[in-house]
């Protein structure tokens, strides 16, 4: 009973996010001004000068906003981790898990943009550089992750060891495989260049800097899609087992 | 009389009160060295991870030196080739303590009896013992098969302890999430490890190179890397202690 009017609730409030008019026009924003950078990235960008391939340079406002983006998607994973255990809150669990599939999606992108400029200036898609080495590892900690996930059985227990692993992982590999071996000076990536004055040319900056403001607004706006599916999808399952008279008792699920 | 019987009443509380704290403040040492003991014991009646581990390291350096057949080798090609087999050989026995536990039943038991950082911190101390033996092995039969002129043992034995310390500590912890799945447990080791476990191998092959050349700059960075592999192994343990709780009881 309890279970039924907690996923009517669900219902009506995603209808009413659906329907929300603030939120229709955020999105259709979102579509323009990611359209207008992506011919902006191609069209008024001029081809960066003293690059082996001037014109393909400009795949910088592509490739840095992924990794950007990434890095966030990734943090908010792992905070979500920490709340998870903390709290015990299946919806945590979700949000942690969905951060990571989205971040591991944009963590390809980043890879296979570098490659590809990597390729033209450096001579090699794969230079063992040091932020080739940590994205490798991000990788595969986010295959692990799911890999992980999926040997588990008991729901509880998938998340909560799964939280474990994520703040494990998340919280020393970065920092040891970044930070510490980043205070030698000898990496291919240039440094400062996207923050500092003397960095990119102006239009560059505005294009980049741009596109990690849309490309997050993508990020929440896939995660919050998400979320609100497999949270239907979890009080379904709830319903489907307390209807057929188990003797299961819903503590979990808040109003 | 009365009055007697009372005060000895209160004495026989008072001493088992503190019957009660006083192992509580020194169970955790106790626990943790009592399940190192445990470990040891079985293992020395089984030899099952010792039997793995030592026929994977053996077998391994053997294979490698028949395949390579006395052909000339680059000392920085040494350094990665000893640590590919040290990995994957303590790899393919470390999880084995925790797992152990599952397959017999006792793990249960062991949550009820002892605090769960005492339980991770007693099977660390058996895979570092599985480490070091895992090292004493493989590195004389290394040199045999491989001759590397002029080591630096003063920088080379320190990699090899701090190594296996980082080594030992973040595989004790995934070898705890391990021993819960239900399917696939050695190759889920590896795959869930190895991410963990890049940092060490990139800063122990490092030093290594540094320790295997004669090179003075390569021994200087030699010694930043010996740095390096204790931070790992000190940010692996303590990381571990605090989230084993989740793992443990879960």
């Amino acid at each position: 009973m309890i279970s039924s009017r907690n996923a009517d609730a669900g219902f009506a409030s995603s209808r009413k996010i659906e329907s929300d008019p603030a939120s229709s026009f955020l999105k259709v924003l979102l579509l323009i001004a990611q359209s207008a950078l992506i011919v902006a990235g191609f069209l008024w960008l001029a081809p960066a000068d003293g690059f082996r391939n001037p014109d393909l340079a400009r795949i910088v406002v592509f490739h840095v906003p992924c990794s950007i983006v990434a890095s966030i998607a990734s943090t908010v994973a792992t905070v979500y981790a920490v709340i998870y255990l903390a709290k015990r809150r299946p919806s945590d669990d979700i949000k942690s898990r969905t951060a990571f599939a989205i971040g591991l999606l944009l963590w390809v992108l980043t890879t296979v943009t570098g490659a590809i400029f990597a390729k033209v200036q450096w001579g090699a898609y794969w230079n063992w550089d040091i932020k080739e080495k940590s994205i490798l590892m991000l990788l595969l900690i986010n295959i692990a992750y799911f890999a992980l996930r999926s040997a588990i059985d008991n729901p509880n227990k998938q998340a909560a060891i799964a939280a474990a692993y994520a703040i494990f992982a998340m919280a020393a590999v970065p920092a040891l495989t970044y930070l510490l071996p980043n205070s030698t000076p000898d990496t291919l990536h240039p440094k400062g260049v996207i923050t500092t004055k003397e960095g990119l040319d102006a239009h560059y900056k505005i294009v980049l800097w741009s596109g990690v403001l849309c490309l997050t607004g993508v990020f929440v706006w896939a995660m919050r899609i998400q979320v609100r599916l497999e949270e239907l999808a979890l009080r379904v399952q709830k319903s489907k087992s307390t209807s057929r008279g188990a003797k299961v008792v819903i503590t979990e699920l808040g109003p | 009389m009365t009055d007697v019987s009372i005060s000895t009443d209160e004495q026989k509380l008072d001493t088992t009160a503190a019957r009660l704290n006083e192992p509580k403040t020194a169970s955790w040492v106790t626990c943790a060295w009592e399940i190192f003991r445990k470990d040891i014991r079985v293992e020395l009646r089984t030899r099952y991870a010792l039997g793995s581990v030592a026929l994977f390291s053996v077998t391994t350096v053997v294979m490698m030196a028949a395949a390579l057949s006395g052909a000339p080798v680059k000392t920085e090609v040494k350094a990665a080739l000893i640590w590919v087999v040290l990995l994957f050989a303590a790899l393919s026995g470390l999880a084995r303590a925790f797992v152990r536990e599952e397959e017999a039943g006792t793990a249960q038991s062991l949550r009820l009896t002892a605090p769960a950082t005492a339980v991770y911190a007693g099977k660390l101390l058996f895979n570092l013992a599985l480490v070091f033996t895992v090292e004493a092995i493989t590195v004389p039969l290394f040199s045999v098969f491989m001759p590397i002129p002029g080591v630096r043992y003063d920088l080379f034995i320190p990699i090899l302890i701090a190594g296996g310390w980082g080594l030992a500590a973040a595989a004790t912890f995934v070898a705890a999430m391990i021993a819960q799945t239900t399917s696939g447990k050695s190759a889920l080791f590896a795959i869930v490890s190895f991410p963990v476990l890049m940092p060490l191998l990139m800063a122990a092959v490092q030093g290594t190179a540094g320790a295997f050349s004669q090179v003075a700059t390569f021994e200087a960075r030699a010694l930043a890397d010996i740095g390096q592999l204790s931070i790992y192994g000190v940010v692996m343990t303590t990381a571990s202690l605090l989230l084993f709780e989740y793992v443990w009881h879960d």
